[in-house]
């Protein structure tokens, strides 16, 4: 296997977008991303994109041609190929991206991510994000995703003592990391209060203890890194991969409060990467739900479990703290637009590395990503470093 | 759910039941045709279960959509029965009576419809025991 770089990347501003359609946010990112790396159209050899659901939100299907063809590449006929795993779909969009470079089947490759949700109501986009669970045996039974992570919630609080305040605290501290990053959807700070006081949605998750619903699109562009220096002075290095799957129902899982796929797809990347937990400078995990990121801080073994919830409470995965976590904002104020959010990690990942991410930054040279497809049926880890 | 697609498990969510592979001795609800653990040497068989279980996990869901809406605020759990297979349901009681531990026992209920004219749903949801 080759060795793959990051060589641009470019994300559009995430939030409610109603002047932008499906097929012009993914144009805005690719453009951002051909700019950053400072190549042209006819250098791409192909391309993937995550989406989740662009045939329910924009009852749209074909995205890998239609984005193709509005990306002005259907000329010369390249490869494009729609990836979806729900909201893991940009991670796993990378994975594919990475190993099309790593096998030496293609050179310059882009990984985007793009969703349109805002085009149909709430009604809707609750249905089509309940899809992401198992129809038969959950739908059916009346899950919401905030209620599948709820009792995810309970589970965990029952067992490990977690307080409502230190689940709190999550949402506090990427509202601040949000208030820092220009591309988020919430850009205004908010305080302990402002959480608990919040509407009861599935009990014990309120809606500041949810991610929002977003517009947004992301891209990145792969390169073999012995040709990276071509394109940047700053290429970042993919140290490592690992992708997960587990039982599609919450109910089937040995232990509702450990994400088995997040251990098992950390561990993969980790053991890629050769690198310990303790060199790695800060994670953008997904944190759908204020507990999805109690769990993932645990599962991708940065401490113990039940330690996450003192371990925020004490400011340790603030930007400035032992491990930061989210220093976007993380889903919960960068916003969730969800095939989008695994290429936005990478974004977010690459611009720390580089030493771009003003206001937020965290010397480091290594990051990580951590993306959720569902309750954890799907997980997709990656580590990246300075090359 | 189309009228199909409910009637093709309606046995299944009427009368709980499942299935259970005589190699390993697991029991499956939702039913499973394919044995995860033994695989090819897994032998499956239909499995009335008895509809008794205790609550491992619930959340009350305020906020719903569709069929569900009307039924907010109710209590969404995932119930672990005596054979050993989980499953997600509605426990039918007070919403703060619910417990983690609860005995529960299955109920004969009506899932959803539809629309106004369309067929009714019907399945199985659970009441303290």
């Amino acid at each position: 296997m080759r060795e793959v770089a990051v060589i641009g990347v470019g994300c559009t501003k995430f939030g409610e977008k109603w002047e932008s359609s499906f097929r012009n946010l993914f144009v805005e990112a690719g453009a951002l991303a051909l700019e950053d790396a400072n190549i042209s159209g006819e250098q791409i050899d192909e391309i993937f994109v995550g989406n989740m659901s662009a045939g329910r939100f924009v009852e749209q299907e074909h995205i890998g041609a239609l984005i193709a063809d509005y990306a002005g590449l259907a000329t010369n006929n390249i490869p494009a190929t729609r990836v979806e795993a729900a909201c893991a779909s940009g991670g796993l969009s990378f994975k594919q991206a990475y190993t099309a470079v790593a096998s030496g089947m293609s050179d310059i490759v882009v990984a985007a991510g793009v969703e349109k949700m805002t085009d149909v109501g709430t009604e809707v986009t609750t249905d089509v994000l309940a899809a992401a669970a198992d129809r038969e045996w959950e739908g059916i039974a009346g899950v919401t995703f905030p209620g599948l992570y709820a009792m995810i919630a309970t589970d965990y609080m029952h067992r490990y003592g977690l307080t409502r305040e230190q689940l709190a605290q999550v949402a506090v501290k990427n509202h601040e990391n949000g208030a820092k990053n220009p591309n988020a959807q919430f850009q205004k700070p908010i305080t302990l209060d402002t959480v608990l006081n919040s509407t009861l949605v599935a009990d014990p998750l309120r809606l500041f203890d949810c991610s929002p619903v977003t517009d947004g699109a992301a891209a990145v562009i792969l390169a073999p890194l012995d040709r990276a220096r071509e394109f940047t002075d700053t290429p970042i290095k993919v140290l490592g991969a690992g992708q997960a799957s587990s039982t599609i129902a919450l109910h089937d899982r040995k232990d509702i409060s450990t994400i088995d796929a997040t251990v098992a797809a950390g561990n993969r990347a980790f053991k890629m990467a050769g690198v310990e937990r303790k060199d790695i400078g800060f994670v953008e995990v997904h944190d759908c739900f204020t507990i999805a990121e109690i769990c993932a801080i645990e599962d991708l073994g940065f401490c113990k479990k039940g330690e996450a919830g003192r371990l925020t409470e004490e400011g340790q995965t603030a930007i400035g703290g032992k491990i930061p976590i989210n220093p976007s904002g993380g889903l919960k104020a960068c916003g969730h637009p969800v095939g989008a959010t695994g290429i936005k990690q990478v974004y977010e990942t690459v611009k720390q590395l580089r030493g771009d991410a003003k206001g937020r930054q965290i010397d480091t040279e290594i990051g990580m990503t951590h993306n959720v497809g569902g309750t954890g049926a799907t997980v997709v880890c990656h580590i990246f470093g300075r090359a | 759910m189309s009228v199909a697609r409910f009637w093709r498990k309606q046995q299944n969510r009427y009368n709980l039941i499942g299935t259970h592979c005589t190699t390993c001795g697991k029991y499956f609800y939702p039913p499973r045709a394919f044995c995860p653990d033994c695989r090819r040497d897994g032998k499956i068989v239909e499995h009335q279960f008895k509809g008794t279980g205790k609550v491992v996990t619930y959340s009350i869901i305020r906020s719903s959509s569709g069929n569900f809406k009307l039924l907010t605020p109710y209590v969404l759990a995932i119930i672990e029965l005596d054979e050993g297979s989980r499953l997600t349901s509605h426990i039918i009681c007070e919403i703060d009576k619910v417990y983690i531990g609860m005995p529960v026992k299955r109920v004969f209920r009506k899932l959803g419809e539809e629309g106004s004219s369309g067929a009714i749903h019907y399945g199985t949801k659970f009441v303290p025991a």
